[in-house]
């Protein structure tokens, strides 16, 4: 390496940017003026408002057959007759029963066996292994077991969600307690809690952001259980209409329960984001831009 | 003195004799003997790995895998290296945690305004600057009233200027609180400004006793100041480099 150019008693300082005078210089916009004027809502909703005007545009001019797809007018037509004539509400009353039943029921096995296998290492050897096996089977095809055990009535569909909704949530919980941190713990102990105060203070609460993304999977799953429990040997709920619905042909009828079960599920969607919200607001998050 | 002496008996506040612990058969700390009397300041310094953060451990309670005599007073407090704050309690209900009894927020406060944090009681811990944080975990030390007070390396997360701010504060700390203070550092500097007494530990044991007699508040440019941190560092296998030396 050799040093070639100013020397050490040069008389101008050679400190000024004046060699390199063509710098592309880019100004750097305020991220205020960039964010644009219309309201998030808005924002959000003109996605499906969109698709809703090319589903009405195609079924106006022919291109979309009422007997493969009614149109949304149409739809909303017969939703309201529905309502009307109180079919739609009372197999609405009929289907959330079971959701909120099954729900409830896994809700307590499942986080009861986490917390099992968690907390106690003997849990963990009798538990663990079990339910990784029977989570393996896919619920589903337990349907004629199920009936074959408990008939035709309500018990076998609130078990087939409970099944479920039991295994998403306690694989999560048991991940959340497993994967809390052991210096967190120590930290516990030297300050002088109990075994059960670490539980409830550090445990528990350290397990939760995983266990409120079970239970978002646990919903999800809640809902897709029913549809099945309900197309099978159902007289009553929304799966039962739509199975009657399907005999007659009519696709409006069809697409009205399932435009049903689509807001059901973001009704579930918005409870579980506003639990979080209020349980996990210690937690920073990335929003998005 | 006499005041803090809660056990008449020993006036010590750590008596450790014949210490050993061992990971995998290889002791880490072997027959190591250690007495801190009540109100004293102690450093431990070390090199990595030399145990010195083990022995903490041991004396904090967390390590019980040990031979040996060991006796600590009941109300001992730590302050990791890392804050360790539960980022699901607000600030003041992490330093309550684990007082026993329903403690008021007032006395989480009072402790926090000691470590000049009052007006962050009601924040998350996540919201917190590194210093906030370490001085919150101080505070929630601090309201345990310990006797003994276990600092592992507290200031080691810190940039340099909150580390002299945070040093100072503790210095302040332990001339009020009075009670014996066991920190455990690899920074000579930071050990010769605050302790009473320097250990050097080195092969499982306390190899080198260094009695720091200058008056406090320490300034760092005084000659014995770099004279006691010389020899410290010659202790610990670094020679004084020839700028040091001048």
């Amino acid at each position: 390496m050799s040093i070639s150019h100013a020397p050490p008693m040069s008389s101008e300082p050679d400190i000024s940017p004046i060699s390199a005078p063509d710098l592309d210089l880019q100004p750097l916009v305020p991220a205020s003026s960039r964010r644009t004027r219309v309201p998030r809502w808005l924002r959000r909703t003109t996605g499906p408002v969109l698709l809703l005007a090319l589903w009405q545009l195609l079924s106006s001019t022919g291109a979309l057959q009422p007997d493969v797809l009614a149109s949304p007018g149409r739809i909303a037509q017969v939703a309201g007759d529905m309502v009307a004539d109180g079919s739609l509400p009372a197999a609405m009353g009929t289907s959330l029963q079971r959701v909120a039943a099954g729900l409830l029921l896994g809700l307590v096995v499942g986080t009861g066996l986490a917390l099992l296998s968690g907390l106690f290492r003997i849990g963990e050897d009798l538990v663990d292994a079990p339910v990784q096996m029977l989570r393996t089977v896919p619920f589903v095809g337990l349907i004629p077991l199920f009936i074959i055990w408990f008939g035709i009535g309500e018990a076998p569909k609130v078990a087939i969600i409970t099944l479920g909704v039991t295994f998403p949530l306690y694989l999560n919980v048991y991940a959340g307690i497993r994967g809390v941190d052991a210096q967190l713990i120590e930290a516990g102990e030297s300050l002088g809690l109990s075994r059960w105060g670490l539980v409830r203070h550090v445990v528990l609460p350290g397990a939760l952001p995983n266990a409120m993304t079970g239970l978002r999977y646990s919903l999800g799953i809640a809902w897709l259980a029913l549809v099945f429990a309900e197309q099978v040997n159902a007289d009553s709920g929304i799966g039962f209409l739509m199975v009657q619905a399907r005999d007659f042909l009519r696709t409006d009828v069809i697409v009205v329960c399932l435009v049903v079960y689509a807001f059901l599920g973001l009704l579930a969607d918005f409870i579980v984001r506003s639990l979080e919200r209020l349980l996990l607001q210690w937690r920073p998050t990335f929003t998005g831009r | 003195m006499a005041t803090h002496v809660h056990r008449p008996v020993t006036p010590h506040a750590v008596h450790v004799e014949g210490l050993t612990r061992a990971f995998d058969g290889r002791a880490v700390i072997d027959d190591l003997r250690l007495d801190v009397r009540p109100g004293e300041f102690v450093a431990l310094l070390g090199r990595s790995g030399c145990g010195k953060s083990t022995l903490l451990r041991i004396l904090a309670g967390l390590d019980r895998d040990i031979e040996g005599t060991v006796l600590v007073p009941r109300r001992k407090a730590v302050a990791f290296q890392a804050p360790r704050l539960m980022p699901w309690k607000k600030v003041w209900r992490n330093v309550l945690l684990g007082l026993p009894g329903k403690p008021e927020r007032a006395v989480a406060e009072q402790a926090l305004d000691e470590v000049g944090l009052g007006h962050r009681s009601g924040a998350w811990p996540k919201t917190l600057s590194g210093g906030e944080a370490q001085r919150t975990s101080l505070a929630r030390a601090l309201v345990r009233e310990p006797d003994l007070l276990l600092l592992d390396e507290p200031f080691g997360a810190l940039d340099a200027l909150t580390r002299i701010k945070a040093q100072r504060l503790v210095g302040e700390l332990w001339q009020r609180r009075g009670c014996a203070v066991l920190l455990v550092t690899h920074d000579v500097e930071e050990a010769v400004l605050l302790a009473d007494r320097v250990l050097v530990m080195d092969g499982g044991v306390i190899a080198h006793e260094q009695r720091i007699d200058l008056d406090r508040p320490r300034d760092i440019t005084d000659p014995r100041f770099a004279a006691l941190r010389a020899g410290l560092l010659e202790r610990l296998g670094v020679e004084a480099t020839a700028a040091e030396a001048a």
